[in-house]
């Protein structure tokens, strides 16, 4: 017996919210593939009911920011250059918009989702809105089908070759909210690297979908930027066939509310999934990582690895789940999560679970939390080491298991030196 | 059993151990035995009834109806990692108790001798002697007082004399109600209130015995107490609420066992156990869980939805949970501890098994309040079959419980590719002074040990049997040695025919 999700309670406060926030959003009477996919996805919409702070989903996260018409922040956000010395291809989105030429090499096409949708048809359609819907199977996650209803932009990544070089998406944006949604479709044998920098928006919101086929590549890299008032949700709903590999990791080091979620599904055999994030909280931050991921073949191995440094009332949220399907044999599956605590008003809040129905399998998890090694910590300083240095050595050190997650050893030295410099700079 | 066949060079005793645990579940009998019920169904003139029955005062018939109330406003909850059909709370009765119990017999002596002849079969004594599942001591060493309890009262307490003299109070909760109400009064629903949870609302309504413990300042309990629980009659549900209260410098250990016979009707339990602990006070509960599971087919069975928690109001007090769950059809069941004292500690050490079409939901909260709390999770959870056994567990760093600490471990193993394991932590840490450290694993029995069992001559089952002792040793380790020694044989029994 494998147990049937538990949608969550419909009140009325629950579907009036829904229907409030759904006024504004259009009806998507158009004819074009995309528009059908927001139809579709505006209807999940209504039929879930947005979240509210009594979901079980959202127990860690008061989920007004990203449900209230009004988004709180509307600060401007310059682009960032964080990737800037890698050798990459760069699109820039602002304010949600795609602009700019669109890089064409071979092996890599790659359309704004504003063009592509004025198409009758189009590859992307069998991935647009799809991916993200099967991830609702077992957890609901109605911002996300907003998402996919509301973005009118984005990039359709279609690759059929291992593109050596990483392509890097540059947001910014003058103000108030954005609604982004990338689909990365990769065929058999493909590879891309994607590096996402920069905010697209004050109230941001981000879905990814990514279909990797036999045997393909994906490695994906996220700094968010040192942006006090912003609030952020992303998606990312991966799908894995034979021998794929996903990698993915987040450096987070400020900002208000971050909600990211991870969706990826193991169809394939010998697949690999890793995902990783590391984050610097200070104040008024609130960092909720919400990963699931479901092994529904043999011989795969996952591997979820977070991180969190918070002070001055900071909290981090981790809720990671590994679902292990019936004949999902051999499964390697690990889950780690922990936190460092460098005061005493800072929280760490965690639901870190096991749902196993295969019985040949390896899997563990830890969550551990705690302020820092105060013997470490004396070392350091009887060498001489002043306080904050050593605060930030022992940080740095702490966030290493996340960061070697990195695959690429020049985009994890960048990410480094990027940390590096942002401990730094923090007083 | 009977066309066992034996290799030669396994012995004799060998044999006849494997022989006794062979059988299913032992306890499936019934007692033929003229029951008083009261008419089918929950409403507030059954409440009242309970009370009656039980001859309380005004104050307690007012907090049942006050919980009546309150539950009928309630929704049963869907969160726990269970499928079952709907229960209908109508179709069944909230009291059953025998003819012969209507006028409380005066002392065991007086006791129907078909009950006492009940507990006989299932391995407790109730004449003052000191054997417990088969362990014969000097008598001088080794005693434990019994409370038992069936269906809906309680049939008698043994050792009531030697424990008074120690001043300690070990009797049934209806009893403790009409002579020490101040004490009732004082604690009853301060752990587990009226307003917990939907079946500790429906219990505090309707629970009709169970057991009560004070052990006064300085005392510590001269011999174990023990309640053992039966459900005997059909389509009743059996609601017993335990009340121990652990004065300053006190300590006891306290047993709890429970059977019931093999219907084919689902029978509803639900408990509420609420322990109080003063200064430096420390108490360990045992539990040995062996309702019916309900057959192979998933028919029948207990539904075993328990509310237990543990309050070391004290400072410097401990508290020690341990369970062996094997038995239910469902359980729902998370004893808890609430670290509020300063310097106290709770430990939960558990092994569930699920078998079969068994479902299992259980777990622990651990909650720090004070200072310097410490706090230590052990957790064993065995699936076969194809049953289903969940982990969810709570531990909770306030800001105020500076320095405090929580080791908590999760392994779970699976045996054969129906059934399933979860884990479903939730770790809150508000404060960076306090540690928090959680791991957890789940893998399948290892073959290089089963081989190794194998090439000594032992069948598969037998040695799934030892592989699956081993893996809960840490926790069979926490139990009085008699619980020790029959939870060692009902892991063994659990797992009848989850091989092969």
């Amino acid at each position: 017996m494998v147990f049937p999700p538990k949608s969550t309670v419909k009140s009325k406060a629950k579907m009036d919210l829904t229907s409030a926030a759904l006024d504004q959003v259009p009806t998507f009477d158009g004819a074009g593939w995309a528009d059908k996919a927001r139809a579709a996805a505006r209807d999940r919409v209504a039929a879930m009911g947005l979240p509210v702070g009594r979901d079980e989903y959202w127990k860690y996260t008061d989920p007004t920011v990203f449900t209230d018409t009004d988004p709180r922040f509307d600060g401007a956000v310059a682009a960032s250059d964080v990737f800037a010395g890698a050798d990459a291809l760069t699109v820039t989105i602002v304010d949600g918009a795609v602009t700019g030429d669109l890089p064409q090499i071979d092996g890599l096409d790659i359309q704004s989702l504003a063009d592509a949708a004025t198409a009758d048809i189009h590859w992307a359609q069998d991935t647009f809105g799809v991916l993200e819907a099967a991830g609702q199977t077992n957890v609901e996650r109605p911002l996300a089908a907003m998402t996919t209803a509301l973005a009118q932009d984005g990039l359709m990544i279609q690759v059929t070759a291992d593109i050596p070089q990483p392509l890097r998406i540059v947001y910014a944006t003058a103000g108030g909210q954005a609604n982004v949604h990338h689909v990365v479709k990769l065929a058999p044998g493909a590879g891309l690297t994607i590096l996402e920098e920069g905010l697209a928006g004050a109230r941001a919101a981000t879905n990814m979908e990514v279909a990797v086929a036999d045997g393909a590549r994906f490695d994906h890299l996220r700094v968010v930027p040192v942006v006090a008032q912003r609030d952020l949700n992303t998606h990312i709903f991966a799908r894995l066939e034979a021998d794929a590999t996903f990698r993915s990791f987040t450096l987070t080091p400020g900002g208000a509310m971050t909600r990211n979620e991870a969706v990826i599904d193991i169809l394939g055999d010998n697949a690999t999934a890793h995902i990783a994030g590391a984050c610097l909280g200070d104040g008024d931050f609130h960092h909720d990582d919400t990963v699931f991921v479901t092994h529904d073949a043999v011989d795969c191995e996952s591997r979820q690895v977070f991180k969190k440094v918070l002070r001055n009332g900071a909290k981090g949220i981790f809720q990671g789940k590994i679902l292990v399907r019936p004949d999902a044999q051999k499964t390697d599956g690990y889950q780690i999560s922990q936190s460092l605590l460098l005061d005493d008003d800072s929280q760490f809040l965690a639901k870190p679970e096991l749902e196993i129905y295969a019985d040949d399998v390896a899997c563990s998890h830890g969550s551990t939390s705690g302020a820092i090694d105060e013997d470490a910590l004396f070392y350091l300083r009887s060498r001489g080491v002043p306080h904050a240095t050593a605060v930030d050595l022992l940080t740095l050190s702490f966030m290493a298991e996340a960061i070697e997650e990195i695959a690429d050893p020049d985009l994890a030295d960048i990410v480094l030196a990027h940390l590096e410099q942002t401990l730094s700079a923090r007083q | 059993m009977d066309d066992l066949q034996v290799k030669d060079g396994v012995d004799a005793e060998t044999v006849e151990q494997v022989k006794a645990l062979s059988g299913e579940y032992k306890y499936g009998w019934d007692t033929d035995i003229e029951m008083e019920y009261a008419p089918k169904g929950l409403s507030e003139d059954i409440v009242r009834l309970i009370s009656s029955k039980n001859d309380e005062p005004q104050w307690m018939l007012d907090w049942r109806l006050a919980a009546y109330r309150r539950w009928v406003q309630l929704e049963e909850p869907d969160w726990a990692l269970v499928d079952y059909p709907k229960i209908d709370f109508q179709d069944q009765y909230y009291y059953a108790r025998p003819k012969s119990m209507v006028e409380k017999p005066k002392s065991l002596d007086d006791v129907d001798p078909k009950l006492l002849e009940t507990y006989n079969k299932l391995g407790i004594s109730l004449k003052e002697q000191a054997i417990l599942a088969g362990v014969e001591m000097p008598e001088e060493e080794r005693k434990v007082a019994v409370d038992a309890v069936f269906d809906s009262v309680s049939v008698g307490t043994t050792f009531q004399a030697e424990l008074k003299k120690a001043g300690v109070i070990f009797c049934s909760i209806s009893e403790a109600i009409k002579d020490h109400p101040e004490l009732v009064q004082k604690y009853l629903g301060t752990v587990v209130p009226d307003s917990d949870n939907y079946y500790a609302t429906l219990n505090s309504a309707v629970f009709s015995d169970g057991s009560f413990v004070y052990i006064p300042p300085g005392v510590r309990c001269p011999m174990e107490l023990s309640t053992y629980f039966r459900i005997n009659a059909e389509n009743t549900g059996q609601f017993e609420r335990t009340l121990i209260i652990a004065d300053k410098e006190s300590y006891v250990s306290y047993l709890e066992g429970c059977t019931a016979p093999q219907r084919d009707v689902a029978q509803l339990h639900a408990a509420v156990v609420e322990l109080v602990l003063l200064d430096d006070a420390e108490i360990k509960y045992s539990t040995v869980q062996n309702w019916f599971p309900g057959d192979e087919n998933g028919k029948g069975g207990i539904y075993n939805f328990v509310t237990k928690r543990a309050d070391c109001r004290g400072a410097r007090s401990k508290v020690m949970w341990t369970q062996v769950e094997t038995g239910s059809a469902v359980t729902w069941k998370y004893p808890s501890c609430i670290l509020r004292g300063e310097e106290s500690q709770g430990e939960f050490y558990s092994i569930a098994i699920a078998n079969n079409h068994q479902q299992a939901d259980t777990g622990t909260k651990m909650v720090h309040l004070g200072k310097n709390t410490k706090s230590r999770i052990v957790s064993k959870g065995i699936s076969a079959g194809v049953a289903q056994n969940t982990y969810r567990g709570l531990v909770s760093m306030h800001p105020k419980a500076k320095d405090s600490r929580n080791y908590t471990q999760c392994d779970s193993l699976l045996i054969g590719d129906k059934c399933g394991a979860h884990t479903v932590p939730y770790i809150e840490v508000k404060n960076n002074s306090s540690r928090v450290e959680h791991e957890a694993t789940t893998s399948k029995v290892d073959d290089d040990q089963l081989f190794y069992c194998r090439s000594r001559g032992m069948d598969e089952e037998e040695a799934v049997a030892l592989v699956v002792n081993g893996f809960c040793k840490e926790v069979l380790q926490a139990l009085p040695m008699e619980f020790a020694m029959e939870a060692q044989q009902l892991v063994a029994i659990s797992l009848e025919g989850s091989v092969g």
